[in-house]
């Protein structure tokens, strides 16, 4: 092996010589130019004035790129990058498939509204304090989870926006928002060290990291290694960062803490990426093992259900409701975990894009609530029907998306999870699913009735906007939220198409590996 | 080696829970500090320890010439001490913080966030 000196040393065996297309650049765009914008912010960190205009340029031209990969990958199947040249897997690959894709867009929409929200809820103290740059570097990690195709490489991205969500909860520094981070940090570092444990167990039996080839080796491993172990691991490690019952207990001690805007993108995106992991590594890389776990999985996802709206019935301040509200919505994706048909898990993919959209929009909503009607608690909030039209109409259609009636986007996902439980003869999902959706009717009909229909007394103080700036900005948010809401509800021919084509890539993960491994080999 | 190595992580393991068990904040903490050396020291012995030569490519060669120690174990937990130490030094912070604001460290006591003995939402008006 040994070459003369001055000799090219032929690198074809470890290395790819072909030069990089623009493609190829579309896969890694959507955490570069989010990490590129943040070391922007930070660099002009005392020019707060323009910290809104550049995080937003800067979420606009990531949502672009998310929106050409997504359409790449609907036309040519998944889409492979591997880092500096070098053959996968020696090097880290990023994966885009359609599951990855659609989560990564829908994620950016949502921080980008979010961003614009943020321009009026956020104050010159919460930016001085670097609201931007963290939610740009909290954006780089969920794009990061979603498109990377390398599982260590998932446990930074994991870290990369846990810290970053650490410096948004605390933005503000109160007592309540100190206690509920203490909570939030220490269990959520406990859960990503559990993931950590998995993943050194998987390398110690599979000597690799990427996905697509964890995927391809583990028929042959099944007999003599412990994938079991693993597995379960991962569903551990997974179900605490998706807040799944019973390790779930760090989200209703923390959601209602901090900035609503902050609270809007943590109910929309966090707990998705513990869904979205589980979906890979269970269905994608452990099928076996998921359906023996199949029957544990679905108890969890029926007590998560369950359990998770009845906290939000007995709670009175809006937004520890929906902070519950949020982890009921995840048990509804477990159940199609739970159920592993190609039918449930389209639903669970559908309810994960609804669960962001609608989860956001609820406490954006509430922050108008507290802004127009003074306060957060259903004691004290009332009339706001009569002094709000606008926002009342948008409350209500909200309220039937997230229970899964029409005109809302929540009916569909609902109606395929309901109709994969019947056909797998899972009657106790499908009656979760109801249950849970009725309960959620009722747990939102009371704040409705009470904070929109009840009529202000006429002793009660007058509410006091609390925030100075013309409500105009925040409807209009609001409003633009609620557009893919409403057309997911009435046109979900082309969503249900696109959760079919991901669950399908997760069931068949052929097309996963081929595009890691293009000629079979590697 | 990596017998006695899996013995050691157990007991990290064991003592990291144990701590984490406890009602204060800052044992807590000492927990997580051991919980996290643990699973450094896993990664590391599930990458096999190896009596071999570092994984140096000689000059004049384009392969290494025999067996090399695998490097990448090393690499995973230099990514992870690196992040277990910037969360540590985070989590010591905001629990002095804490303990500032609030005045204990004891979980039992921090209910800022969750006051105790909430009443229900009203059931009509």
């Amino acid at each position: 092996m040994a070459v003369e000196p001055g000799k090219i040393v032929d690198v074809t065996a470890a290395m790819i010589t072909a030069p990089v297309t623009a493609t190829d650049w579309l896969v890694i765009a959507p955490v570069v130019i989010p990490i590129l914008f943040g070391a922007l912010l930070l660099m002009f960190r005392h020019e707060m004035r323009w910290h809104g205009i550049v995080a937003l340029i800067g979420l606009g031209a990531m949502v672009g790129t998310e929106v050409a990969l997504l359409l790449h990958v609907l036309a040519n199947g998944p889409l492979s990058m591997t880092m500096g040249s070098w053959l996968p897997p020696f090097g880290i690959s990023f994966t885009a498939d359609a599951l990855g894709a659609t989560f990564a867009l829908t994620s950016g929409i949502v921080a980008f509204i979010c961003a614009i929200f943020a321009i009026r809820d956020i104050n010159v103290s919460g930016r001085r304090y670097g609201f931007y740059p963290f939610l740009m570097l909290l954006m780089a990690g969920v794009s990061g989870a979603f498109l990377t195709g390398d599982i260590f490489n998932l446990y930074v991205w994991f870290e990369v926006f846990v810290i970053s969500s650490f410096g948004l909860l605390i933005l503000g520094s109160e007592k309540a928002q100190i206690d509920g981070a203490t909570k939030y940090a220490i269990l959520n570092l406990v859960a990503t060290t559990l993931f950590l444990i998995a993943t050194g167990y998987l390398y110690g039996t599979f000597g690799t990291l990427n996905m697509a080839d964890i995927a391809r080796k583990a028929e042959g491993l099944r007999g003599t290694a412990p994938l079991m172990t693993l597995a379960s691991l991962y569903l551990l490690a997974f179900g605490m960062k998706a807040a799944a019952f019973p390790v779930n207990f760090w989200l209703p001690a923390s959601y209602h803490t901090p900035r609503i805007v902050t609270a809007a993108l943590f109910g929309g995106l966090l707990t998705k990426i513990g869904v979205y992991a589980l979906l890979r590594t269970l269905v994608m890389l452990f099928p076996v093992e998921r359906s023996v776990l199949a029957d544990l999985i679905g108890w969890v996802a029926i007590l998560t259900m369950v359990l998770g709206v009845m906290g939000a019935l007995a709670q009175s301040d809006t937004r520890r409701i929906f902070g519950f509200l949020v982890i009921s919505g995840v048990g509804v994706m477990l159940a199609g975990l739970a159920l592993g048909t190609q039918t449930g898990l389209s639903g669970a993919i559908l309810y994960a894009v609804h669960s962001m959209l609608v989860m956001t929009a609820l406490y954006l909503l509430t922050g108008m609530m507290k802004e127009l009607g003074g306060s957060f608690s259903l004691r004290e909030l009332a009339g706001l029907y009569r002094s709000t039209p606008l926002l009342t109409a948008i409350a209500l259609v909200l309220a039937l998306a997230v229970a899964g009636l029409p005109p809302g986007s929540g009916l569909w996902p609902k109606v395929l999870l309901v109709k994969a439980s019947l056909e797998a003869n899972q009657w106790a999902l499908a009656g979760a699913v109801l249950l849970s959706g009725f309960l959620t009717t009722i747990a939102l009909g009371r704040v409705f009735i009470l904070a929109f229909w009840r009529d202000r007394e006429a002793s009660a103080p007058k509410a006091q906007a609390t925030n100075t700036a013309s409500p105009i900005l925040g409807y209009g948010v609001l409003l633009a939220l609620m557009v893919p809401i409403v057309v997911l509800g009435v046109y979900p021919e082309p969503f249900i198409k696109i959760a079919d084509i991901a669950a399908s890539g997760l069931l068949h993960n052929a097309g996963y590996i081929s595009a890691v491994f293009p000629v079979g080999g590697g | 080696m990596e017998t006695v190595l899996s013995v050691l992580v157990g007991l990290f393991f064991a003592v990291g829970i144990y701590l984490m068990l406890s009602k204060h904040v800052i044992r807590i903490l000492l927990g997580i500090a051991i919980f996290g050396n643990a699973v450094n020291l896993l990664i590391f012995t599930v990458g096999r320890i190896v009596r071999e030569v570092p994984p140096i490519i000689p000059h004049g060669f384009d392969v290494p010439p025999g067996p090399v120690a695998n490097p990448l174990p090393q690499a995973l937990i230099l990514t992870a001490i690196v992040i277990s130490f910037s969360f540590f030094a985070f989590l010591l912070v905001l629990a002095y913080r804490a303990y500032q604001e609030i005045g204990t460290d004891d979980t039992d006591g921090m209910r800022v966030a969750e006051p105790e003995g909430e009443s229900l939402p009203p059931l009509g008006y």
